[in-house]
C-alpha cells in the first residue's frame, strides 16, 4: 500500500488578499462609522465651535494683560479648538475599537489572512478624514471671528495637515488604551483626563505670560503645548516653520509610539483568551 | 423573598462604589480630574485677577475652586452613567430588572455612587487646594452648604447621564452625558466674575441656572450668602427635572427603545 501525501495546512496554497485591499475594505468600515456616528464627527466639530464661542467672550479680558500678542482673542483660542477637535474625535475611534475588541471582532478578523497593522491603520485612516472634515469648519469659524490664517493657501494646507495629525494622535493614545483595557468604559472616561491634560498647556495664557512658575514648568513640558503654537503661528505669527515642525513632531512622535505599542498589545490579544 | 426599595438601592450602591475603589483608573481619573483643572485654571488665568472690576475676596485659586467643585460634582454624576451603560453591555442591568419589581431604587442605587464618588473627590480637591495655599472664609455652616450643593449637582449629573445610558444602553454615548453638561457648565462664569462678562455670553450666563449654582459655591466659600438660596432652589428643581428624566429612561430601557 502506497503511503498517500497529505497536505499540512501550512502548504495548502493560500491566497493572501492585497494589503491595500484589505486595508481599503477595513477603511471603509472606519469612515462609514464615522461618518454615521454622531460621536465621530458632529460632536468634535460642534462642541469645540461652541466652546470657542463662549472663550472668545469669556476670555475677551485677557486682552487687557500686559504683552498679550494679539488683539484678536479668536487668533488665541482657535488653537484649542483644534485640540479639541482632535480629542473627541480621538475618544469616539478608540471607543469604536474597544467595541471591536469587546464584540470580538478584532479577534476573529485575526483568523483571516489581515494584518493587524492594516486592521490599525484603517481605524486611522477614519479619524483622519474627521481631521480634514474639522479643520475646514475651525478655519471658517475662524474667518468669521476675524482671524486669518498667515502664507494663504499654504497656510490653510498646513492646518488641515496639523488636524489630520493630531486626530491621529489622539486616537493613537486612546487605541492604546482600548488594547490595554479592553474597556469602551475605560476610554470614555479617559475623555476627562484629555480635557483637562490639554489645559495644563498654553491653552488659555502664553507660556511668556504665565506668572505662576510651577505651572509653567508644567506647560512647558505638556506636549500639547507646542500643538497649540504650531497652530497659533499660522493665526498670530507668520508661519515659523520651527513651530510648525515642533507641533508635528511632538504629534507624530505620540502617534508613532501609541501604534507599536497598541500593535504589540493587539497581537498578543488574539493568542490570549 | 424580595428586597426593600431602600436595600435594592443601597446594595447597588455599594456595588457601584466598590468596583470604582476597586478600579484604579476609575478610582484615579475621578480624583485626578477636578485637581488638574483646578491646577491648570489657577495656574494659567491668575493675571485676570489683577484686572479692573475682579472682586473676590479670597483670591483667584478660591474663584476657580468655587466653579471646580460643581464640575467635579458634576462629573462624578456622569462617570456613574459610564457604568450604568456598562452594566447594560455586560447584561447585568437587564438582570436588575428581573430582581426587582421597583424601579426607583435602581436609579436611586446609581445616585448613591455618584454622590459618594464626588464627595470623595471633592474632599480631596478641598484638602489639596488648602495645602497649596487656598484662602477662603468658611465656618461651619458654609461646609454644610457646600456639601449639600455637590450632593445635588452630583445627583442631578447622575440622573442625567443614567437617562442617557438607559436611552442608549451602550458607554458609547459617553460623549451625549459629558457635551451637554459642559457645555452648561462653561456657560457660568468660569474665568471671571459675571459682571466683567461682554456680549451675548455675559446675556446668558444670567439666565443660566448653573451660573447661580457656582455663584452660591464662591459666596459660601467667602463667607457670604449671595445668590446661595437662588442656587439651591435652582438646583433643587433641576434634580426633579433630571429624576423625571431618567424614570422615563429607565421605561425606555425596559421596552428596549429609545
Amino acid at each position: 500500500m502506497s503511503a498517500v501525501a497529505v497536505p499540512t495546512p501550512g502548504a495548502l496554497p493560500r491566497r493572501r488578499p492585497a494589503r491595500l485591499a484589505q486595508f481599503r475594505d477595513l477603511a471603509m468600515r472606519a469612515i462609514r462609522s464615522t461618518a454615521r456616528g454622531g460621536d465621530a464627527l458632529i460632536l468634535p466639530i460642534v462642541f469645540p465651535l461652541i466652546i470657542l464661542a463662549i472663550n472668545v467672550k469669556a476670555l475677551h479680558a485677557i486682552l487687557g494683560v500686559p504683552g498679550f500678542p494679539t488683539k484678536n482673542v479668536t487668533s488665541f483660542a482657535i488653537a484649542l479648538t483644534f485640540l479639541q477637535g482632535a480629542l473627541f474625535s480621538g475618544i469616539a475611534c478608540a471607543s469604536r475599537m474597544a467595541a471591536d475588541i469587546e464584540s470580538g471582532f478584532i479577534k476573529r478578523i485575526a483568523l483571516a489572512p489581515v494584518s493587524m497593522l492594516t486592521v490599525l491603520d484603517a481605524r486611522l485612516a477614519g479619524v483622519a478624514l474627521a481631521g480634514a472634515v474639522e479643520a475646514v469648519f475651525f478655519i471658517a469659524a475662524a474667518r468669521v471671528g476675524g482671524a486669518h490664517v498667515a502664507a494663504g493657501v499654504g497656510g490653510v494646507i498646513a492646518l488641515i495637515a496639523l488636524s489630520i495629525l493630531f486626530n491621529m494622535a489622539f486616537a493613537g493614545v486612546g487605541i492604546l488604551l482600548a488594547v490595554r483595557t479592553r474597556s469602551g468604559e475605560a476610554v470614555q472616561s479617559l475623555f476627562p483626563i484629555f480635557f483637562v491634560f490639554v489645559m495644563l498647556s498654553s491653552a488659555l495664557m502664553p507660556l511668556s505670560l504665565i506668572d505662576v512658575t510651577w505651572f509653567r514648568d508644567v506647560a512647558e513640558a505638556n506636549p500639547a503645548t507646542y500643538m497649540l503654537d504650531a497652530v497659533r503661528s499660522l493665526f498670530i505669527g507668520d508661519g515659523d516653520l520651527g513651530e510648525l515642525a515642533l507641533g508635528a513632531g511632538v504629534a507624530a512622535a505620540v502617534l508613532l509610539l501609541t501604534s507599536a505599542l497598541s500593535l504589540k498589545g493587539m497581537r498578543r490579544m488574539v493568542v490570549t483568551p | 423573598m424580595r428586597a426593600s426599595a431602600g436595600q435594592v438601592a443601597w446594595g447597588i450602591g455599594l456595588r457601584g462604589t466598590r468596583a470604582w475603589i476597586l478600579s484604579p483608573p476609575f478610582f484615579l481619573i475621578t480624583l485626578l480630574f477636578p485637581l488638574i483643572f483646578l491646577a491648570a485654571f489657577s495656574g494659567a488665568l491668575s493675571p485676570l485677577y489683577h484686572l479692573n472690576g475682579f472682586t473676590y475676596p479670597e483670591g483667584y485659586t478660591a474663584f476657580v475652586y468655587g466653579f471646580v467643585i460643581v464640575q467635579a460634582a458634576a462629573f462624578g454624576g456622569i462617570f456613574t452613567g459610564y457604568s450604568t451603560a456598562r452594566d447594560f453591555e455586560i447584561g447585568f442591568a437587564p438582570r436588575l430588572f428581573l430582581a426587582t419589581r421597583k424601579r426607583a431604587p435602581i436609579i436611586a442605587g446609581y445616585m448613591v455612587v455618584a454622590v459618594i464618588r464626588s464627595l470623595i473627590a471633592v474632599a480631596v480637591l478641598t484638602v489639596v487646594a488648602l495645602l497649596g495655599g487656598m484662602r477662603t472664609n468658611v465656618g461651619l455652616a458654609q461646609v454644610a452648604g457646600l456639601a449639600a450643593l455637590v450632593v445635588l449637582v452630583a445627583a442631578s449629573a447622575s440622573l442625567w447621564a443614567c437617562g442617557i445610558a438607559m436611552r442608549f444602553r451602550a458607554t458609547a454615548s459617553g460623549p451625549f452625558m459629558y457635551t451637554p453638561i459642559l457645555v452648561v457648565l462653561f456657560l457660568t462664569p468660569v474665568y471671571v466674575p459675571a459682571a466683567l462678562l461682554p456680549g451675548w455670553l455675559g446675556s446668558v450666563v444670567k439666565v443660566n441656572p448653573m451660573s447661580y449654582v457656582v455663584e452660591a459655591s464662591r459666596s459660601l466659600l467667602a463667607g457670604g450668602n449671595q445668590s446661595v438660596g437662588k442656587g439651591f432652589l435652582l438646583c433643587a428643581a433641576l434634580l426633579v427635572a433630571v429624576a423625571v428624566w431618567a424614570v422615563l429612561g429607565v421605561r425606555a430601557a425596559e421596552r428596549g427603545r429609545w
